[in-house]
């Protein structure tokens, strides 16, 4: 009996579930953009994942609101990957056949198992700010966007400004710099190019790994307060940033000789420190905190005003939820660049839309005219640079907000360059692809 | 009526020690391979083959490594993780740096060494036992998290410690499409799983089961405790090593060890224990059961909401998603401690008598 209830029980779940599945799919296939959304709302790295959902999503809502993109709609689905590989990959599989055409996995391990099927799947894959540094080379990397910033070009500014801090570069010989970072691809990406700078200026780099997600840096500051830094890079995401705060607190070292990375760098990482962490620097791939930004106030008006905002109102603008929303406009603009080639009004597919993002051309005046004056500089791509801008700047929470307290850096082309050339040859090497022919370039 | 093996006779010895001695049992494993091979992939779509099917194959793969550890030799093991990664990077490192290596060589190289590791962090089992056995094999896990994250020659001295690999294929068949994927995993499975089951019947896999019944007894009527447990090590992580591999390649493509944290060991451990100890058919059902229904509880419960005319927010199915996975174990652990595998050998008695129950 047991077990023909079972086997009922089941078959009723699988076939209510293929009839509530199929009418969503269909609606996701009218004349809708269709953009997939790949968020954790749970787990450890939830306090970060959460703004940057509800950005990346008001912005769309927002685009919605403003008549779509010459008309065409956005529809979007949800996905919590949990910042776990396997269930991204499970993610990607199941919203890119509702019609994906662009793709933000949010987190460097998903990244890199996706990097290896975006060219199959002719789906373009943006990473702003984060994913691998040396997919800015668009010769190697044709589907991958790491637009508006890189780790390397935040490490690069990072020692920018603690070399401007101290009178110049020459100043930097024989200081000692700890790295401290999250024990996974996503930390390791500053290594190399810290040790090229450690490298040209003389300075000495510790690397202190941090096991994930972690919690747990009791012998990390042990090392710390033994071998006295001069400046701490914390590498951190999630939970590791407030602990890292902590135990500089407990150890009594200078928070305003600490250096997060804009992942180490928005207000969940320091709300609960509050004072404790007061003087603590981070770079900002280009935006920080932006409640006074004119996109904010429209989201505020026509999206939340509505009552369709996507979680608290009071998290508007704040770092990272300006960080999803600036995502949701780049992907939003490469769409708009891709019609204005490929047809206005039109659904556009993958491959228009690598095009677009491709020939993104966001001018001062298209910036101001979305709202983002003030937010972030032009971004300019083209077939060789993927990334289109390579500016930061500092900010610093003073208790109670983040305020920029540095001019705009522009990172070290002399030395990303080459790098990002050396690692791209590298992985072509590997994967036996060659380097994209000008002709390529065109189409 | 169906399922009955009166009548049939046999005449040869050769006859009588067969795998499937019954007829009907030989003809359903027929049909279910047929299926799975020529039917089922022109049925589905690049969703199913990529997001459950080929995960459900790698997985019922490592856990029939696992379920002969664990289930038939009762050695508890919590590396398995560390295994599938020792396959995963030993098969990377023998793919990319042999100038020409088969894939299918490198896969096995990928066994071969978490064969050799696996039999000495097996060597604590010679002493101690059960939960303490369990704690002594996570020195593997941790040591090998430690060792791919911190040797740069595992990586091919990668900055970011991952890897990756692409342009498979096999005596020029290219696996690229979802279809070829599933067939090479499916290729494997099926040989591994022939396997597996032939040797659980044989003097080894009876050696292994007298040593988890009761080792001392067994040591009396004299089997070798090491060379029973340390076989049990190596022919389980082997067969894990090439699921490790066979995830890395096939799978993900680009992996991380966070692909194979202890978060991956405790999933083996409970595939084995939910779906049967001691039971190669309970590692299909419990890797079914680990891989597939979180997956249908993520889409099942928006759609119900949306039957019912509620939105339930993305943190709130994953959330509930943990809780029901969660309640189900428990349900399943009480109504059936036996595991998914007992419901099926029940079903088979029920099916022997059937029409005419007694």
């Amino acid at each position: 009996m047991k077990l023909r209830q079972l086997a009922l029980a089941a078959t009723v779940a699988a076939a209510g579930l293929s009839s509530a599945l199929l009418p969503s799919v269909a609606t996701a296939q009218a004349k809708d953009q269709f953009f997939p959304v790949l968020v954790y709302r749970t787990g450890a790295y939830a306090p970060n994942g959460v703004p940057w959902a509800n950005g990346y999503v008001d912005y769309l809502k927002l685009t919605n609101a403003r008549g779509g993109v010459n008309g065409v709609k956005i529809s979007f689905e949800e996905c919590e990957t949990g910042y776990a590989t396997d269930r991204g990959v499970e993610c990607y599989e199941r919203l890119k056949g509702k019609g994906a055409t662009v793709i933000q996995p949010l987190a460097t391990g998903i990244t890199f198992a996706l990097t290896e099927k975006a060219p199959i799947d002719k789906i373009p894959l943006i990473t702003a700010g984060y994913g691998r540094s040396e997919s800015q080379d668009g010769g190697v990397f044709k589907w991958n966007f790491p637009l508006a910033g890189t780790y390397w070009i935040a490490g690069d500014i990072i020692i920018q400004d603690i070399a401007k801090k101290n009178g110049g570069f020459d100043k930097l010989k024989g200081k000692h710099i700890a790295l401290v970072y999250h024990d996974s691809p996503f930390g390791k990406e500053a290594i190399p190019i810290l040790q090229e700078r450690a490298n040209t200026h003389g300075f000495k780099l510790t690397l202190l790994p941090v096991t994930a997600p972690g919690v747990e840096q009791k012998s990390t500051w042990l090392q710390i307060r033994q071998q006295r830094p001069d400046y701490v890079i914390n590498w951190g995401w999630g939970v590791m940033n407030s602990t890292l705060l902590k135990e500089a607190q407990a150890t009594g070292y200078p928070r305003d000789k600490i250096y997060g990375v804009w992942w180490a760098g928005a207000e969940p990482d320091v709300k609960d420190v509050g004072e404790g962490a007061k003087g603590y620097n981070a770079i900002t791939m280009q935006h920080g905190a932006e409640p006074n930004a004119a996109f904010v106030k429209e989201v505020l008006e026509k999206v939340h005003g509505k009552g369709q905002g996507t979680g608290p109102k009071d998290e508007v603008g704040t770092v990272l939820y300006v960080r999803g929303a600036m995502s949701a406009m780049m992907a939003v603009e490469g769409m708009r660049r891709a019609q204005e080639r490929f047809g206005k009004g039109k659904v556009i597919t993958g491959e228009q839309m690598r095009w677009g993002l491709e020939n993104l051309d966001l001018s001062q005046a298209k910036l101001d005219a979305l709202g983002f004056k003030g937010v972030m500089r032009p971004i300019s791509t083209s077939c060789q640079d993927h990334v289109g801008s390579a500016w930061g700047r500092i900010h610093t929470w003073n208790g109670s907000k983040w305020e920029f307290t540095s001019d705009w850096y522009q990172a070290d082309e002399m030395i990303i360059k080459p790098m990002v050339k050396a690692a791209a040859d590298k992985y072509a090497a590997e994967k036996k692809l060659t380097r994209r022919t000008p002709a390529d370039c065109q189409s | 009526m169906f399922y009955r093996e009166n009548g049939q006779f046999k005449t040869s010895y050769r006859a009588d020690q067969q795998i499937f001695p019954i007829t009907q049992d030989r003809l359903a494993i027929l049909a279910i391979v047929a299926i799975a091979a020529l039917v089922v992939p022109f049925l589905v779509d690049e969703y199913l083959f990529r997001a459950i099917l080929i995960p459900f194959l790698i997985l019922s793969l490592a856990a029939l490594g696992v379920n002969i550890l664990v289930g038939y030799c009762g050695q508890i093991s919590l590396g398995s993780g560390a295994f599938m990664a020792v396959g995963a990077y030993m098969a990377y490192n023998t793919y990319i740096r042999v100038e020409g290596m088969p894939l299918i060589v490198a896969l096995l190289s990928g066994g071969f060494f978490a064969t050799l590791v696996g039999m000495f962090f097996g060597i604590p089992s010679l002493r101690v036992k059960g939960l303490y056995l369990a704690v002594a094999t996570l020195a593997a896990q941790f040591f090998c998290d430690w060792a791919f994250l911190r040797v740069g020659w595992f990586t091919n001295n990668n900055a970011s410690g991952s890897v990756s690999v692409s342009d498979l294929s096999v005596l020029g068949w290219r696996i690229d499409t979802p279809m070829d994927k599933y067939w090479f995993c499916l290729g494997f499975l099926v040989v591994f799983g022939l396997l597996a089951k032939n040797l659980v019947r044989s003097a080894i896999g009876r050696e292994w089961m007298a040593i988890r019944d009761m080792d001392v007894a067994a040591a009396v009527i004299g089997i070798r405790p090491m060379y029973a447990k340390l076989s049990a090590f190596a022919v389980s992580s082997f067969i894990v090593g090439v699921a490790g591999g066979l995830w890395g390649f096939v799978h993900l493509g680009a992996w991380e060890p966070a692909a194979f944290s202890i978060d991956r060991s405790f999933q083996l451990l409970f595939m084995v224990i939910i779906g049967g100890m001691g039971s190669i058919m309970g590692s299909f059902f419990g890797a079914a059961f680990i891989v597939v229904l979180p997956i249908f509880l993520n889409q099942a419960l928006p759609a119900l909401g949306a039957l019912l005319g509620l939105e339930i927010s993305t943190a709130t199915v994953s959330h509930a998603e943990y809780m029901i996975f969660g309640a189900l174990i428990v349900w399943f652990l009480i109504v059936e401690p036996h595991g998914l595998a007992k419901l099926w050998s029940i079903g088979k008695q029920k099916l022997r008598l059937w029409p005419f129950p007694h």
